[in-house]
């Protein structure tokens, strides 16, 4: 059985140090650890930005793909292989900015794979521009005088997309991250875990301090209960999106690979693909 | 009497009063008697109201164009005369619903007659309104000479799962509408159908071709979003591959579409995604992507009219740039042209091997006419459909990868083609990125590592030309050699014959592969002909450009262009060959 280090690989990020990513991809190999799954079992489906990079440092399958669509791919992957364990990563710009449309739909969709956004409210491969989830007043190099935009709240996004599990986690709490995670990747749906992750190299407002003063933790309120959706959004809004822990979680909804009308258990990369003559001979007959 | 080879039909009124299913219906019965039948629809961007109208041509033998004359038209609606009345020949004959007191314009040809009918009355009479297409089906047969119970099994099979009540009503309809036109004692004996030779044709359109192609194919998985004309080759499949295990996903946009697609084949499917101009534009950046990756997907891109949302109903072949050029970046990348349903169904089956045989993008350009325009189609030949996966990695070669080493996907081999792997594989893990990589997929900028893989990638398909890239007729040495794509292939074929017939040595050569260029077979043909001209539905003869850019040179190549939302007619073919023969002549 494969352990943690097995889904490690020997290529060295090129995140600056103490950049939060690194604290989500230990999080992801302990989880995949954890699970009882080998690397060739598990893919991870990456956008564009320094987090996106995360899908070349594990020891599994990995595809970076391009700006914003990372989920779009990865439940292309899913549909040929329902067997596989599909995890779905890039930043804030990329899931929340230019690819905002394709979460609330992938949410919505809630095919069965987990999607862990590094949320470090900048973009940081480009060097420092605001980003949809940066403050109102942050100064970046694209704001000089202020953001004079409102941040969006991915989490009550996620919500009214219809997402089945919702979580939130922090880059300075790996234990926690890693059990969200891997309740993420247990849960029979689409699963968000949005991490803070700081940056450390341009965001000098929403730092590891800022964040450790500033999340709220749920299991400070024992009497919490994350099937409730009503609280749940309630939370979201008291908090100011800050909450951190499992935030929401829908256990009845069937995930859409269990609807597909004529899905086999098989998956698709493993099946024939041919049609013999008869099924041919009934398609054809169809067109007289 | 002489009786007629071929006769063309044409019924109209307002879009959502059964203006399509009259057609269809009058046109799967001939074609079920063994006619062949062409048959293109007008119709808008909306779901009530407007003028719709189907005009099918019936012949004897196997046309691939709608006529140049009309014979017979059907009227339920003043504006359907208005609107048509003046492609009918001399002698032509308008059947109209005398509810609306029809009256003939000015602007006909000779002798045209117009004979007013109560089809809704004698419905009413009959059963309800609703059947006066079944009236009017009626008076059509009686014109054209058939039995009235021609389209008895259509009827049948189309409301015989209601209740035989309703059958019988609409037969009673039916035959209503036959005796009315019989009341009218008139000789009908010019518009007499000659007897057609019993034989078993397909009716279906092009799109249908093409996803019954994807499914006989292989194809489980197409994420795609709705776009006129190209949505049913997704409701096609929305409905066949939950029978074989597959699945189709309605995705949110044309974006995701794409990416889900070459998402669905980097995990082991066979996918594809169809969709039009403004969807094609939405796929480029990830038809980057699918050509870096060397991910094998399968695009449909039934051309409309553009630029920007255009004409979204109307017929135009200017995608051909979009399709060829349109993602920044140098991908290979394969794109086809079928002209017909047949080639429609065999290009897709043969799309879906070249895409995992040279693992790159392969794009199929219909066009509207040829997308939407119900036609005969001969029976497919089930031994054609193979099913070749290309370069897949064997056990052994994935035994014989060392623990902690990645699989070489993008191993630099002779023909640039590397061995695939798909997640699950043991021995398999690789990385693939969009950025410009080394063998085993992970990022690599070294300026020789880029050419490397720049040549790996583009050699898989330089200099190669696929089998049946074009079609070829006429004389070896012509003084005219006219050369299109696409549906075009009817209209140009018979105005060639016409002048072939008249001793004009005309050849004609339909494209079928923009990319890769078959360059050697053009070359041969152009270089034996006096002249060259070059025929497309668009405005800027994006062919013609091609293939100087591919740099074929002809010292008299012309360019001839119709972009006015309609296809091509044989008459306007022959009329511009005909001028071109004068031209030189003088």
């Amino acid at each position: 059985m494969a352990t943690l280090k097995d889904f490690r690989n020997d290529v060295r990020p090129n995140w600056c140090p103490g950049c939060g990513d690194y604290a989500v991809q230990a999080a992801i190999q302990r989880s995949l650890g954890s699970l009882n799954l080998e690397p060739e079992q598990v893919a991870i489906i990456s956008g564009i930005g320094c987090s996106g990079r995360i899908s070349g440092y594990f020891n599994t399958f990995g595809f970076h793909t391009i700006h914003g669509r990372s989920l779009p791919v990865a439940q292309g992957v899913k549909l040929a292989n329902r067997d596989l364990t599909v995890i779905a990563a890039g930043g804030d710009g990329d899931g929340f900015g230019i690819g905002l449309g394709h979460f609330m739909h992938a949410a919505r969709r809630n095919m069965n794979i987990t999607y862990v956004v590094m949320d470090n409210q900048i973009y940081g491969l480009t060097k420092g521009q605001h980003s949809p989830t940066s403050a109102f007043g942050f100064k970046a190099k694209t704001t000089p005088a202020g953001n004079i935009e409102n941040a969006i709240s991915p989490l009550q996004i996620a919500l009214a997309a219809g997402v089945t599990y919702l979580a939130q986690g922090f880059s300075h709490d790996v234990n926690q991250l890693t059990e969200l995670i891997t309740k993420g990747i247990q849960h029979k749906g689409f699963s968000l875990i949005n991490v803070f992750s700081p940056c450390v190299t341009y965001n000098k407002v929403n730092t590891y301090e800022w964040y450790k003063e500033h999340v709220v933790p749920l299991d400070q309120f024992p009497d919490y209960d994350p099937t409730d959706k009503t609280s749940a959004a309630a939370k979201v809004i008291a908090t100011d999106g800050l909450c951190t822990g499992l935030i929401y979680i829908d256990n009845d909804r069937p995930a859409f690979d269990e609807l597909i009308p004529g899905y086999l258990e098989t998956p698709i990369a493993q099946q024939d693909f041919h049609i013999n003559q008869d099924q041919f001979d009934k398609f054809m007959a169809e067109f007289a | 009497m002489r009786m007629l080879q071929e006769l063309s039909w044409k019924v109209g009124g307002q879009q959502g009063e059964g203006i399509d299913s009259t057609g269809k219906t009058f046109a799967t019965a001939l074609n079920r008697m063994g006619y062949y039948i062409y048959s293109y629809r007008h119709f808008s961007s909306r779901i009530k109201g407007g003028h719709t109208n189907d005009r099918v041509r019936i012949s004897t033998d196997r046309k691939n164009s709608i006529a140049d004359e009309l014979d017979i038209l059907l009227a339920f609606d003043q504006e359907t005369i208005n609107l048509n009345a003046h492609e009918l020949k001399a002698g032509g004959v308008i059947v109209a619903d005398s509810k609306f007191s029809p009256t003939l314009p000015t602007n006909v040809a000779a002798n045209v007659q117009l004979f007013n009918i109560p089809f809704t009355k004698i419905a009413e009479e009959t059963g309800a309104a609703i059947m006066k297409n079944m009236v009017a089906l009626g008076a059509s047969a009686y014109v054209i000479g058939l039995s009235p119970d021609f389209c008895a099994p259509v009827i049948q099979k189309l409301f015989g799962r209601k209740s035989q009540k309703i059958v019988d009503q609409n037969m009673a309809a039916v035959h209503a509408g036959y005796d009315a036109m019989a009341s009218q004692n008139t000789d009908f004996s010019g518009f007499q159908l000659a007897p057609a030779t019993p034989g078993e044709h397909l009716f279906m359109i092009g799109n249908e071709a093409v996803a019954f192609g994807a499914l006989a194919a292989g194809a489980r998985v197409m994420p795609a979003y709705p776009i006129t004309p190209a949505s049913d080759v997704m409701e096609y499949l929305i409905k066949k591959l939950p029978s074989v295990g597959g699945v189709v996903v309605q995705t949110e946009d044309e974006i995701a579409a794409l990416n889900m697609t070459i998402g669905a084949a980097y995990g082991g499917a066979r996918a594809l995604t169809a969709t039009s101009g403004p969807g094609l534009a939405l796929m480029m950046e990830a038809l980057g992507l699918a050509g870096m990756t060397e991910t094998p997907v399968v695009i449909i891109d039934t051309q409309r009219g553009g630029p920007s949302t255009g004409l979204p109903t109307k017929h135009e072949q200017s995608d051909m740039f979009a399709a060829l050029f349109g993602n920044h970046g140098e991908i290979p990348k394969i794109v086809l042209t079928p002209s017909t349903p047949e080639e429609c169904f065999y290009m897709t089956v043969d799309a879906f091997n070249y895409a995992e045989k040279y693992q790159c993008p392969v794009i199929i350009l219909t066009d509207l006419a040829l997308s939407l325009a119900s036609q005969s189609v001969e029976k497919f030949d089930f031994s054609y459909v193979m099913i070749d996966r290309g370069n897949l990695a064997t056990a052994e070669e994935l035994a014989k990868v060392e623990p902690g080493k990645l699989f070489k996907r993008y191993e630099l081999t002779p023909d640039g083609i590397s061995p695939r792997v798909f997640p699950g594989q043991k021995g398999g893990i690789h990385h693939v990125t969009g950025v410009e990589h080394s063998e085993v997929g992970r990022p690599n900028e070294l300026t020789s590592n880029h050419v490397a893989m720049m040549n790996k990638r583009l050699n898989k398909i330089s200099g190669i030309e696929m089998p049946g890239s074009v079609a070829y007729t006429g004389d070896d040495t012509p003084d005219i050699l006219i050369i299109g794509t696409g549906s075009s292939v009817g209209a140009i074929g018979e105005a060639v014959a016409r002048l072939n017939r008249d001793g004009v040595k005309v050849a004609h050569a339909q494209i079928k592969a923009l990319s890769p260029f078959p360059f050697n077979t053009m070359q041969a043909h152009m270089s034996r002909a006096k002249r060259v001209i070059v025929a497309e539905a668009n405005a800027t003869g994006q062919l013609f450009h091609l293939i100087l850019m591919n740099g074929l040179h002809h010292e008299a190549i012309s360019s001839f262009l119709k972009y006015d939302g309609t296809p091509f007619m044989p008459k306007e073919v022959e009329a511009h060959l005909r001028g071109a023969v004068s031209a030189w002549q003088h």
